[in-house]
C-alpha cells in the first residue's frame, strides 16, 4: 500500500502508515499532487519520519504516507513547487536540510538573531531600486517585512519575510497543561478561533483514549452557526476594506459597521465577538435557546440588507471595478502549481472547500450550498468569491436557524479535551475557516502523551501568492492585493 | 450620488450611544469579577486556581489578577462564587489596580493634568502589534468604524510613531519584534504614552510560558495605561481612553 486513507478527523497507529523509501515517496506524492491533483495539506518531520498529508476531495479523505529521513534529504520543491514553504520550515524547525532547495531560508527566524536579515532576491540596473516595508506598517496591522524590486515604477518580484508575530506555538501546545491548550488553538490566528478550536477538538477527538460517543445534532448545528458567523464577519469586513483601499468610502465604513454587528452575533452565542471559549469537547459552552432565534433572525436579517446595500453600492461604481480588475492576477495554473487554497484558490479558478471536499464535521451535507468559484483570477475575483460565498453562507445560516428550532436541546458540560491519548498515533482534521482549510495534525508518544501538534493556517500556502500577484504590479497597487488576500501573519507565524 | 444618498438614508445614522448611554453588551459578556473574600469554600477556590490556565487566581492571597485573566470563565464553572459581571469598565493606570479582591472597585484616576494640557483635546495613537493573535487589533480597528467612532473624542490612529502621544501595544511582545518596537518608541516625541492593550501586552497572557516571547510591554516599557481582555471589548477599550484623557462626549460639543 502507497497510502493510507484518513477520513477528516480520523486516526492511525504510527505503524499502520506506509513508510515507503525516499525514492518511492516521491514518485507517489508526483503522482498524486502533479497527475491527479491532489493538494498538499501538512508536510513535516517528526523523530526523523516525513509525513505527507493530501486531500483526495474525490475520494473525500486525506492520505497520509511517510519516509525515514537522516540529516538530510534530496529536496522534493524542485518536483513539486507546493511543497516550498514546507520544506523551508522543516529545515527551520528540525535542522534536515533538503538537498536541493532553491532558496533555502527561514520563514519564521526561530532561531536567527535578527529576524529579516537574511539574503534577498535583488536586481541591477540603472533604474532598478528596492523599497523595503516593515515590519512596522502605516495601517493597525500585523507586522511583516515587505521587499520590492522595482525598475521605474514596476515591480518585478516581491519578497516577503515575516516570523516577527512567532510566539512558539506549536511548541507550547506540547509543553502546556490541558487547560492552555485550547486557548493557544484558538488564538492561533485570532480572527479564525472557531475553525482553529473546531480543528483541534476532531484531532483531540480522534487521539483521545476516551474519544466522545457522538455530537448531539444541536451542538453541531451551533457550531456550523458560529463558523458561518465568523466567517460571514470577515468576509463582510474585507470587502469594506477592499472598498477602502480603492477610496470608496461608502461601502468601507458601512461594512466596518456591519462586521461588527455579525461579531456582536457571535458574542450573543457565547459572549466573545471572535468566538471564543465556545467549542468544548462535548460540543459548545453555551446553547442558544430557541426563544431567543427570534431576536437573533430579525437581527441577522437586518444586517444582511445593510450588507447588500453597502455591497451594490460598490459593485454598481465603474471606479470600484476599474481599480479591482486586472489588478493582482495569479493565474490558475501558477496558483495550482503553489498549492493556493482557500478564497484565493478559489479565486484563481481552483475549486475546492473542504466543508464539501472532507465533510465530516458540523450540518453541511444536509444544507444545500455550493462552492462559487471565479474565473479571472484577480483582485475582483477574490472580492466576487467574498460576496458569494455570503451568498452561501447567509443562506446557509437561515437554514441553520431553522434546523435549530426543530432539534432538541442541548445538554451543556464544557468539558475540554486531557492529555490522555491513545499511544503513537497520528490523527488529521480540517474545517474550512474563512480564509481557507485550517489543518491540524497531532501525534501520540508511547505513553500516551502527546508528542507534537502540527497546526496549518491557509496563509501558510498562500503567501507566496500574494508575492506573485505582485509581479508586474505597481507599489501602489500593493494594499490592494494585500486585502484581496488578507492573509493572516499570526496564523502563518505560530 | 444618487445611489450614495439612498444608501445613506437607507444605512441611517448608526453611532452608537456611548458614553451618554451605557454599551449594548451580550448575556454571556464576562467583565470585572467579582467573588467573596474570604472565600465560603477554600477548596473550591483552590481548585479554580488550579484549573485557571493562565494563572491568574491566588487563591492564598484571594485575588484575580484581571491583568492576566483571559476571561475564559473556566474557575467560575468550579467555583461558582466567581462570576463575571457586566462591568466592563477595566482600564486601570496601574497594574496594581487591575487585582481583583472580590469587593467594589475604585475607577482610576486620569492622565496627570500636565501630560493632558500637552495633548491638548486629542490623543494620537500609533498602534504596534508585537506578537498577538490580531483580535485586540481588530477591536482597536473597529473603534474607528462609525458604530464607535472615537474620532468623536479627538483619538486618532496615526502612521508614524513621530506624530503619536501614544503607543497602543498588543500581543505579548516577541523576541522577533522586541527591536522593531523599542525603535517606535524612542522615533516617538514626548510625552511618550504607552498603552498595553489585552492581556498579553499587560502580562504575557496565554503567551507567559513562551520561550520566544517576553511577559507583555511592561517587560521592555512603561505602561500608563492597562486595557485587560482576550481581547478587550471596544467598549471597554474606548471607555478607558476617554477616561484615560480625561474626556467625554458633551465637552467634545461644547
Amino acid at each position: 500500500m502507497e497510502f493510507l486513507r484518513l477520513k477528516n478527523g480520523g486516526s492511525a497507529a504510527l505503524k499502520d502508515i506506509p513508510q515507503l523509501n525516499f525514492d518511492h515517496f516521491r514518485e507517489v506524492l508526483k503522482e498524486l499532487v502533479l497527475e491527479k491533483n491532489h493538494r498538499v495539506s501538512a508536510f513535516f518531520v517528526e523523530e526523523n519520519i516525513l509525513y505527507a498529508v493530501l486531500i483526495d476531495s474525490r475520494e473525500r479523505c486525506f492520505e497520509v504516507c511517510s519516509t525515514v529521513v537522516g540529516s538530510s534529504y534530496p529536496a522534493l520543491t524542485p518536483h513539486i513547487a507546493a511543497l516550498h514553504w514546507f520544506e523551508r520550515e522543516i529545515y527551520e524547525q528540525s535542522g534536515i536540510e533538503p538537498v536541493g532547495h532553491p532558496w533555502l531560508k527561514p520563514i519564521r527566524f526561530e532561531k536567527s538573531a535578527l529576524p529579516g536579515v537574511t539574503d534577498y532576491f535583488t536586481m541591477q540596473g540603472g533604474a532598478a531600486h528596492e523599497v523595503a516595508v516593515g515590519p512596522v506598517h502605516a495601517g493597525v496591522i500585523e507586522p511583516g517585512h515587505f521587499r520590492f524590486q522595482c525598475m521605474g515604477e514596476d515591480v518585478y518580484f516581491l519578497e516577503i519575510e515575516l516570523g516577527y508575530q512567532h510566539r512558539g506555538v506549536e511548541k507550547m501546545l506540547v509543553n502546556s497543561p490541558d487547560t492552555l491548550r485550547t486557548h493557544l488553538v484558538e488564538t492561533a490566528a485570532g480572527d479564525s478561533s472557531t475553525a482553529y478550536a473546531w480543528a483541534y477538538d476532531l484531532t483531540m477527538n480522534a487521539l483521545s483514549s476516551a474519544p466522545r460517543a457522538e455530537l448531539t445534532e444541536r451542538a453541531q448545528i451551533l457550531r456550523s452557526l458560529a463558523l458561518e458567523l465568523e466567517r460571514i464577519a470577515n468576509h463582510v469586513g474585507d470587502i469594506g476594506a477592499l472598498a477602502g483601499d480603492v477610496a470608496f468610502l461608502t461601502s468601507s465604513a458601512y461594512c466596518g459597521r456591519i462586521r461588527g454587528d455579525f461579531l456582536n452575533m457571535t458574542a450573543l452565542l457565547c459572549g466573545n465577538r471572535f468566538g471564543r471559549n465556545y467549542i468544548t469537547a462535548d460540543g459548545v459552552a453555551y446553547d442558544l435557546p430557541n426563544n431567543k432565534l427570534p431576536f437573533l433572525r430579525d437581527w441577522f436579517e437586518r444586517s444582511v440588507a445593510d450588507f447588500k446595500n453597502a455591497w451594490q453600492l460598490m459593485a454598481d461604481d465603474p471606479g470600484v471595478l476599474d481599480r479591482l480588475e486586472n489588478t493582482g492576477v495569479v493565474p490558475r495554473e501558477l496558483a495550482q502549481v503553489i498549492g493556493a487554497v482557500g478564497v484565493a484558490g478559489r479565486a484563481s479558478n481552483l475549486d475546492m472547500d473542504v466543508r464539501r471536499d472532507l465533510g465530516n464535521f458540523g450540518v453541511y451535507d444536509r444544507l444545500v450550498w455550493h462552492v462559487p468559484v471565479k474565473k479571472s483570477c484577480d483582485a475582483l475575483a477574490r472580492a466576487k468569491v467574498r460576496r458569494g460565498e455570503l451568498r452561501e453562507s447567509i443562506r446557509m445560516v437561515r437554514a441553520l436557524f431553522t434546523l435549530l428550532e426543530s432539534c432538541g436541546v442541548n445538554s451543556v458540560k464544557s468539558t475540554e479535551w486531557n492529555g490522555r491519548l491513545k499511544p503513537e498515533t497520528l490523527a488529521v482534521s480540517a474545517i474550512e475557516g474563512w480564509r481557507g482549510e485550517v489543518v491540524c495534525a497531532g501525534i501520540s508518544r508511547k505513553d500516551g502523551t502527546l508528542q507534537r501538534m502540527k497546526l496549518i493556517d491557509p496563509s501558510f500556502h498562500n503567501w507566496f501568492a500574494l508575492a506573485l500577484a505582485l509581479r508586474g504590479e505597481q507599489i501602489s497597487n500593493f494594499p490592494i492585493c494585500n486585502k484581496s488576500f488578507n492573509l493572516s501573519y499570526c496564523g502563518h507565524d505560530l | 450620488m444618487l445611489k450614495a444618498i439612498q444608501a445613506r438614508l437607507f444605512q441611517k445614522y448608526r453611532t452608537n450611544k456611548f458614553p451618554d448611554a451605557p454599551p449594548n453588551l451580550p448575556d454571556h459578556f464576562q467583565g470585572w469579577p467579582e467573588f467573596d473574600n474570604p472565600p465560603e469554600n477554600v477548596e473550591l477556590r483552590q481548585a479554580a486556581a488550579a484549573i485557571c490556565p493562565v494563572s491568574a487566581i491566588d487563591a492564598a492571597a484571594n485575588t484575580i489578577d484581571v491583568g492576566k485573566c483571559i476571561f475564559c470563565g473556566k474557575c467560575s464553572r468550579v467555583d461558582q462564587s466567581i462570576r463575571f459581571g457586566s462591568e466592563y469598565r477595566m482600564g486601570a493606570m496601574s497594574r496594581e489596580n487591575l487585582i481583583a479582591r472580590g469587593g467594589e472597585r475604585k475607577l482610576d484616576e486620569q492622565l496627570d493634568a500636565g501630560i493632558r494640557a500637552l495633548c491638548g483635546k486629542s490623543l494620537h495613537i500609533r498602534q504596534i502589534s508585537a506578537g498577538g493573535c490580531a483580535a485586540c487589533e481588530l477591536d482597536f480597528n473597529v473603534l474607528a468604524t462609525l458604530a464607535w467612532d472615537m474620532g468623536r473624542f479627538g483619538i486618532k490612529v496615526t502612521a508614524s510613531p513621530r506624530h503619536a502621544d501614544a503607543l497602543l501595544i498588543t500581543g505579548p511582545v516577541t523576541e522577533n519584534m522586541r527591536m522593531a518596537l523599542q525603535k517606535s518608541y524612542d522615533a516617538m516625541g514626548d510625552p511618550k504614552l504607552v498603552i498595553a492593550c489585552g492581556a498579553c501586552a499587560i502580562s504575557g497572557g496565554i503567551y507567559q510560558t513562551s520561550e520566544k516571547a517576553h511577559n507583555g510591554a511592561g517587560d521592555l516599557l512603561k505602561a500608563d495605561l492597562y486595557v485587560p481582555g482576550c481581547p478587550p471589548h471596544p467598549a471597554t477599550l474606548l471607555e478607558a481612553l476617554v477616561r484615560f484623557i480625561g474626556r467625554r462626549q458633551k465637552d467634545n460639543r461644547a
